[in-house]
C-alpha cells in the first residue's frame, strides 16, 4: 500500500485493518520520501506505523537528491519526476509488488475522473488513458503479466467531505498540519508558503505569523497553507460547507502547464 | 481569503448537520447522449448550480474557452477532462462525477453516445440506479437515444429519465416535447424500466435546478427534484441472501471466518446457510467487524462470517439462505456485450470471473445477435465490439449464479482474455441452457493404482467433503482441482473420451478408468 502520510492514507490505512480484521493487515506500506516532506509528517508516520505494527518500507531517490534536486533549482516538473514518479516505479520494483494500493480520489483533479478502481500499468509503470480496461458493477480484473502492475484506488468515489466526515466519525488520527495555528510562512499573494526548507525569498520579504492549516499535504516547498481557524475535525468539515476552492489549489504541481496531472500519471506518477 | 462562513456551529448544530449526512442515500446515475446532445454542459450546470464546482476548477476552464466557440461558461470543459477530448471537442472515455444536495448525494458515471463507444456506456450503466438519456429537441429519438434506452434498460436501471434538451430552440413548443414522449413510451412499451419526461434547456437552465418560466404548460418536477426523490436501494435488501466469499480470514487456530461484502438480502447469527458449489449446509455462528460483532447484516455491508461447523470454504464460493437457491451451472446462456477490438471467436477460450469467482470458459455458441437500434434478432458467427448477443458459454468449474434480472451481482460477469489480460466482454447470465447438465462439477476423486491413474467424479451436490485421513490421501483421496486449467483440460480430456458426466438422478459418484 502506497502509503503518503496524508489524511487519505490515514483513511485507507484504516479501511485496510477493518477488511482484514481479526487476521493483521498483510502487506507492508511503501512511502515514497522525496526529503522534502514537513517533518511533522516523517514524525506522525514513524509513530502511527508502529502503533498499529505496519511493515513500513521508505523509498527515496537519493541519487537525486545528491545531485541537488530542488523544485527551485530543477523547476518543479524536473522535481516531482524524479523524487516522486522514478522513485515510486523504483521502489515498486525493488518490492517486485504487483499491485500497489493508493489513496487517490477521482474529484480531485480532472483527468483523475476516468481512473479505474484497478488500474493497469504496463511494464515501464505507464498509464494509458485511452486503452483503458472496462470496469463493470464490481467485478475487477486483476489479471497482470509478470512485470507489469495495477494501481488500486479503494477511494476513488470518496469525496473530500466523505473523506473528512469518516475521519470524524472514526475518530481517525491524521498529522497535526491539517489544523490551524499560527505558522510562521512568507505571504506571496494568495499564497502562503512555509519556510521549514529554505526557499528563495523575494527582496525585503519577510516571514510572518499567520494563522493557517495546510489543506492537503506534499512537499514543504510545493504545499502551500490555507487562511483558516479550523483547529477540529468538526471546524474543518465547517469549513469546507463553506468552500469554494479546490483542494489541490494550494499544489503548485497541478498548474504548472495545461493538464499537467494527466502528463505525470501517464508516466507513472500517483 | 478567509474562508470560514460567518460564527462557527454550535455542538449540537454540528452534530445534526452529521446526523443529516449520514441519513443522505446516494443514486449513482449514468448519463448518455451524443455529442451535440449538450449532455456535458448539463453535467455541468448540475454541479455548478450544487455548488459542485470549485472556483478554481472553473477559472481554469475559463482559461481554456478562449478560442473554443462556447457562451460565457463551457460548462462541457469541466467533464471532459483529458486532453486529447479537450482538443478534439468529444468525450472519450467514462468519467465519474459526484456532487450533493442537501437532500441526497450522487455520482453521475458520465458516458459518451457515439457509437463506436457503446462499451463505455455499458460500463457506466453497470454500476448506476437511473439513466438519464439526452435528445436534442430539434432531432427527436434517434437511434442512439433507442440504443441508450434499451442499453439502461438491458443492464437491469429501475429507471429512466428522457431530457428533452434545447427546448429553448424549438420555441418551447410543448407539440415538440410530446411527440418525443410519444415515440420514446411506444418503444419502452415492453420494456421493466420506469421513465419519467422532463423538456429542458441545459445551457438556458430551464426545468435543470429550477422551474421554467418558458414553459408554464410543463408541471412536473425538474430534472434536479426528481433525481433528489426517486426511490433508490431497496431491491437488494429484499432479495435471497447471497454472500460471495472474497477471503478466508484465519489469523489462528481460534478464528476462521470468511470475508466478503453481502451482495443481497439479510443474515443474522443463528440463520441457517449453504455453502455452494459444496451444498454443505450450517448456520451461521457470528458476523465479525473490525467495530465488534453485529446482530445482523444486510445487503452491500462488508463483514467477516463465521460457521457453526468446519467447512472446507475457498474464495469464490458462495454462501446463501436456504429458501431460494441460486442456480448451479457449467452451461451458462447470457447476453454479452463485447467491449474489445479483437471480435468473439466461436471455440475460444477466455477467463471467466462472476462476483467472486474465477475459472475459465469456453464460447460455445452465438444464439442470436440483438440490432441495438431496432432490437431485431440476427445470425453472427462473431462479434464485433459494442455488439451485444446471446451466447452460450461452458465454464470449467460450475457457476454459483442468479439471473441478472433478480441479482446484478452474481447475475453477471466479466470475459478476459488469457493471452492480452483484457476485459473483453460484459455478460449478463439469463439461465443455464442445458437444464440436465447443471448441477456438474469438475470434482474428481484419484488413485494411483499399479501406475494406473483411476479417477472418480464426484458430484458436489451430494455434499462432498475432502478425507482427513492423512495415510491414504498420500497417493489417493478426494480433490477438488483449484488449478482451473487443470480442471479444464481434464473435463475437456473426460469429453473427448466420450466420458459422459453423471446427471445427480443418476448416480451419486462414478468411477472412470483412463
Amino acid at each position: 500500500m502506497l502509503y503518503s502520510i496524508g489524511k487519505d492514507s490515514s483513511v485507507l490505512l484504516r479501511l485496510a485493518q477493518k477488511a482484514f480484521h481479526p487476521g493483521p493487515i498483510p502487506f507492508p506500506l511503501l512511502h515514497i520520501d522525496t526529503g522534502y516532506k514537513f517533518s511533522e509528517m516523517i514524525e506522525f508516520r514513524d509513530r502511527y506505523t508502529a502503533e498499529l505494527g505496519v511493515k513500513l518500507i521508505v523509498h527515496k531517490n537519493q541519487a537525486a537528491l545528491d545531485e541537488g534536486a530542488n523544485p527551485f533549482a530543477w523547476g518543479t516538473q524536473r522535481c516531482c519526476g524524479a523524487l516522486k514518479t522514478t522513485s515510486l516505479l523504483d521502489g515498486l520494483r525493488a518490492g517486485a509488488f504487483d499491485a500497489a494500493i493508493g489513496g487517490a480520489r477521482r474529484d480531485e483533479e480532472r483527468s483523475r475522473a476516468k481512473e479505474r478502481v484497478f488500474s493497469f500499468r504496463d511494464k515501464r509503470g505507464q498509464w494509458d488513458p485511452r486503452n483503458q480496461r472496462p470496469e463493470l458493477w464490481n467485478v475487477f480484473n486483476t489479471q497482470v503479466h509478470p512485470g507489469e502492475s495495477l494501481r488500486v484506488f479503494p477511494l476513488s468515489n470518496w469525496t473530500e467531505m466523505d473523506v473528512w466526515q469518516y475521519i470524524h466519525a472514526e475518530n481517525i488520527p491524521i498529522v497535526p498540519l491539517y489544523f490551524a495555528k499560527p505558522r510562521p510562512m512568507l505571504v506571496r499573494g494568495d499564497s502562503l508558503l512555509s519556510i521549514e526548507q529554505p526557499i528563495p525569498r523575494l527582496p525585503g520579504e519577510e516571514p510572518k505569523l499567520v494563522m493557517c492549516r495546510m489543506r492537503s499535504l506534499g512537499c514543504s516547498p510545493c504545499t502551500g497553507a490555507i487562511y483558516s481557524d479550523a483547529d477540529t475535525v468538526p471546524r474543518i468539515i465547517e469549513e469546507l460547507v463553506g468552500m469554494r476552492r479546490s483542494e489541490r489549489q494550494n499544489r503548485v504541481i497541478d498548474h504548472d502547464q495545461d493538464g499537467s496531472m494527466e502528463l505525470k500519471k501517464q508516466e507513472g506518477y500517483f | 481569503m478567509p474562508s470560514t462562513t460567518g460564527a462557527l456551529p454550535e455542538t449540537d448544530l454540528f452534530e445534526s448537520f452529521l446526523e443529516a449526512e449520514k441519513a443522505k442515500d446516494l443514486l449513482r446515475l449514468s448519463t448518455a447522449g451524443s455529442v451535440d446532445d449538450g449532455k456535458s454542459t448539463l453535467i455541468g450546470r448540475l454541479l455548478y448550480d450544487s455548488r459542485g464546482i470549485y472556483e478554481d476548477q472553473l477559472e481554469a476552464v475559463t482559461k481554456a474557452s478562449v478560442g473554443r466557440n462556447a457562451g460565457a461558461i463551457d460548462f462541457s470543459l469541466l467533464t471532459d477532462g483529458l486532453r486529447a477530448e479537450r482538443e478534439q471537442g468529444i468525450t472519450i472515455d467514462v468519467a465519474y462525477r459526484y456532487f450533493a444536495t442537501p437532500k441526497r448525494k450522487f455520482i453521475i458515471a458520465d458516458t459518451p453516445g457515439h457509437e463506436q463507444y457503446t462499451r463505455n456506456m455499458v460500463t457506466g450503466a453497470s454500476t448506476a440506479e437511473l439513466a438519464i438519456v439526452l435528445v436534442d429537441a430539434r432531432k427527436g429519438m434517434l437511434p442512439q437515444s433507442r440504443r441508450h434506452a434499451y442499453i439502461s434498460s438491458l443492464l437491469g436501471l429501475p429507471n429512466l429519465v428522457v431530457a428533452v434538451n434545447k427546448m429553448d430552440l424549438v420555441g418551447y413548443e410543448r407539440s415538440v416535447f410530446e411527440a418525443i414522449v410519444q415515440d420514446f413510451r411506444q418503444f419502452l412499451a415492453d420494456a421493466k424500466i420506469q421513465s419519467y419526461f422532463v423538456p429542458i434547456s441545459a445551457l438556458a437552465g430551464d426545468n435543470v435546478v429550477s422551474p421554467s418560466n418558458n414553459m408554464p404548460w410543463f408541471d412536473g418536477p425538474n430534472l434536479l427534484e426528481y433525481l433528489e426523490s426517486v426511490p433508490v436501494g431497496s431491491r437488494s435488501r429484499r432479495a435471497p441472501f447471497r454472500f460471495p466469499v472474497q477471503r478466508v480470514v484465519r489469523p489462528d487456530q481460534h478464528f476462521r471466518g470468511y470475508a466478503g461484502t453481502v451482495a443481497s438480502g439479510e443474515i443474522q447469527p443463528g440463520d441457517p446457510v449453504i455453502v455452494l458449489p459444496s451444498g454443505r449446509r450450517t448456520t451461521v455462528q457470528g458476523i465479525t467487524t473490525f467495530d465488534g460483532d453485529l446482530p445482523r447484516a444486510e445487503a452491500s455491508e462488508a463483514v467477516t462470517l463465521s460457521l457453526a461447523d468446519e467447512i472446507d470454504i475457498i474464495r469464490g464460493d458462495v454462501i446463501v439462505g436456504v429458501d431460494e437457491l441460486p442456480q448451479q451451472s457449467h452451461a451458462i446462456e447470457a447476453t454479452l456485450v463485447w467491449l474489445n477490438a479483437t471480435p468473439a471467436q466461436l471455440g475460444a477460450r477466455y477467463r471467466i470471473k462472476s462476483a467472486t469467482r474465477q475459472s475459465t470458459c469456453t464460447l460455445n455458441s452465438i444464439e442470436y445477435r440483438i440490432n441495438i437500434n431496432t432490437l431485431a434478432h440476427e445470425s453472427a458467427r462473431s462479434l464485433e465490439m459494442n455488439e451485444i448477443a446471446v451466447v452460450h458459454v461452458d465454464t470449467a468449474r460450475p457457476l454459483v449464479f442468479d439471473a441478472y434480472e433478480s441479482n446484478r451481482t452474481t447475475g453477471s460477469f466479466i470475459l478476459i482474455d488469457p493471452a492480452t489480460n483484457a476485459t473483453v466482454a460484459a455478460g449478463l447470465i439469463r439461465r443455464s441452457y442445458d437444464e440436465g447438465k447443471s448441477g456438474r462439477t469438475a470434482q474428481f476423486e484419484w488413485q494411483l493404482q499399479n501406475g494406473t491413474l483411476v479417477l472418480s467424479l464426484r458430484n458436489s451436490n451430494a455434499g462432498f467433503t475432502a478425507s482427513t485421513d492423512e495415510e491414504s490421501s498420500a497417493n489417493s483421496g478426494p480433490v477438488a482441482i483449484e488449478d482451473i486449467e487443470a480442471a479444464d483440460a481434464l473435463e475437456h480430456l473426460l469429453r473427448r473420451l466420450r466420458i459422459s458426466l453423471p446427471n445427480r438422478s443418476e448416480s451419486e459418484e462414478g468411477d472412470y478408468t483412463i
